[in-house]
């Protein structure tokens, strides 16, 4: 049925396909609609990568991969090439994802239209209708409060011309990955009991102003591990004199950067 | 019979209601009422509450399904359309270009957690405007058109007072240059000097773009000041219509004659 679902998303992308979200062994919010997505794609064949946040040894990440080493017996990795499932909370790999694999994000809130009407019939109808015109009223208050378009993250798209989606809580500096990616994307939000779906190569556009575009974040210094100056950075705080550095969220990414320089380095030293 | 008079037979009515009825239960609602608005009019629905005035302009303005009759509407963009025989999404197309819907209470007519130049610009945003200088830059004149300092511009319409409020509400309507306005009570609820306010605002604007106005109140004051038109209202049936100065001054059905007698005549 989640299946039946999921068919359903991707073929409508964008739409959010209701269906009967199960009894899952973990509190809502933990992921559970991701997991059940991920559960009913899952393959013998498959390799799985979970990350939260981008990381791949968080605590969560951690269970989520175990629990389904366990349950499906797949093997994991955290290599982002290797995998043919992603499952993922709030960030989108910093590697280019390929045509055969699928990413599965974790979602809380999937209505990107609930800040500005809370009944849920008058929100399917505004999808319906396609009148998304309020949408952009949270656009215009960011301006007007802070001088440019101040929401960093969740930040709303337009999937095909057609359907306006939340992209989970991705920061926007991932939201250009989601436009014409060869993966495909999943969205399942467990809460709300909602499923939906970019298909790979589908137009993702980003709300904006013509005079306001769309503008990703950028941070002033580069990942204090491999000296990244394009990819998402954290602030990590290092002791409690408030020392800080800024590193790669992605880390399979930082180490695979790494790896890369000291064999660069070997090289140059053989 | 001369030039003038022929052009007026001309025009043809914006709106056409053709027997409307909808009733909750027996008495209850309004029942096969029939008129014609033409551009540039301004009709007043008066009555006591609980006559259907309300259950009437919800009817016309698309918001409530009548049980029987007609409402034909002669759109700039669709042309002649019978409201209730197309599509919802029609419906509320007008309702956000050519038609404006004032609230007795702002607070239904607002978005009150957003400030008040997103609420004049929402409309602006829903039929396509991208531009915020723009959005921002005619938000700012049609703050000003309704007798609001241009610095509120961000502040909620929560910090703003009930008759501020009010006229937040008309330029939030206006500003896509509507053909048609439904009003309920617009003046409900305001002191009697801002009520004065507003009245006199009301009039200059509608005089100014044109505006044809469906009112409904049950303050003949309201009505005489703005109304050129008036239907009188009772038990969900219409009792006596005509100009309002008639109406008014003349009352021909035992109603509409205790109506008018019932306010304090200097």
């Amino acid at each position: 049925m989640i299946r039946r679902a999921i068919l359903k998303a991707v073929a409508i992308p964008g739409y959010q396909v209701p269906f009967g979200g199960r009894e899952m062994p973990l509190p809502h919010g933990w992921g559970t609609g991701g997991m059940q997505v991920t559960a009913s794609v899952i393959g013998t064949e498959d390799r799985l990568k979970v990350i939260d946040q981008g990381a791949d040894d968080t605590t969560n990440a951690i269970s989520i991969r175990r629990f389904f080493a366990r349950t499906t017996g797949v093997e994991t990795t955290e290599k982002t090439a290797d995998a043919t499932l992603i499952q993922t909370r709030h960030r989108v790999p910093e590697r280019p994802l390929e045509n055969g694999q699928i990413l599965i994000y974790q979602v809380p809130v999937p209505e990107p239209l609930r800040f500005i009407e809370a009944r849920d019939s008058e929100t399917r109808k505004m999808h319906a209708l396609r009148e998304y015109g309020a949408m952009q009223v949270k656009l215009y208050e960011d301006v007007a409060r802070f001088g440019h378009i101040a929401t960093s993250y969740d930040y709303p798209v337009m999937v095909n011309g057609r359907y306006m989606m939340t992209p989970s809580p991705i920061p926007k500096f991932d939201n250009p990955k989601l436009d014409r990616m060869p993966a495909l994307q999943l969205f399942g939000a467990g809460f709300e009991k909602r499923i939906y779906a970019v298909p790979p190569y589908t137009e993702v556009k980003s709300l904006d102003f013509d005079d306001h575009p769309f503008e990703v974040q950028q941070w002033e210094g580069n990942c204090e591990i491999c000296g990244s100056d394009h990819s998402f950075l954290d602030e990590v705080i290092t002791d409690d004199a408030g020392s800080k550095m800024f590193v790669c969220s992605d880390t399979d990414y930082c180490r695979e950067r790494l790896e890369a320089q000291s064999a660069v380095a070997e090289e140059v030293a053989l | 019979m001369s030039n003038t008079t022929q052009a007026w037979q001309d025009i043809e009515p914006l709106l056409s209601v053709q027997q409307l009825s909808k009733f909750y239960a027996p008495g209850k609602g309004c029942g096969d009422v029939s008129f014609d608005l033409y551009p540039g009019e301004v009709l007043g629905i008066v009555g006591e509450s609980g006559s259907g005035k309300s259950t009437l302009l919800n009817s016309l303005s698309a918001r409530l399904a009548p049980d029987s009759g007609k409402v034909i509407y002669r759109s700039e963009q669709f042309g002649e359309l019978d409201l209730y025989a197309g599509e919802e999404s029609l419906r509320r197309q007008l309702m956000r270009s050519e038609w404006g819907i004032v609230h007795q209470h702002a607070a239904d007519g607002l978005r009150m957690n957003v400030s008040a130049g997103a609420n004049i610009g929402e409309r602006l945003m829903a039929v396509g405007e991208r531009h915020y200088g723009d959005i921002r830059a005619r938000a700012e004149q049609w703050l000003q058109a309704v007798e609001i300092d241009a610095s509120r511009i961000d502040d909620k319409p929560g910090q703003f007072s009930g008759g501020m409020q009010q006229r937040l509400q008309i330029a939030r309507n206006l500003v896509t240059h509507p053909r048609l306005i439904f009003m309920d009570e617009p003046t409900g609820g305001l002191d009697v000097s801002v009520q004065a306010r507003l009245l006199d605002l009301l009039r200059t604007l509608v005089a100014q773009l044109g505006l044809s106005v469906i009112i409904v109140t049950h303050d003949l004051a309201v009505a005489r000041l703005l109304a050129h038109r008036l239907m009188v209202m009772r038990r969900g049936e219409v009792v006596e219509s005509g100009l309002t100065d008639q109406v008014l001054d003349d009352p021909q059905h035992p109603y509409t004659q205790l109506l008018v007698s019932s306010i304090l005549q200097n």
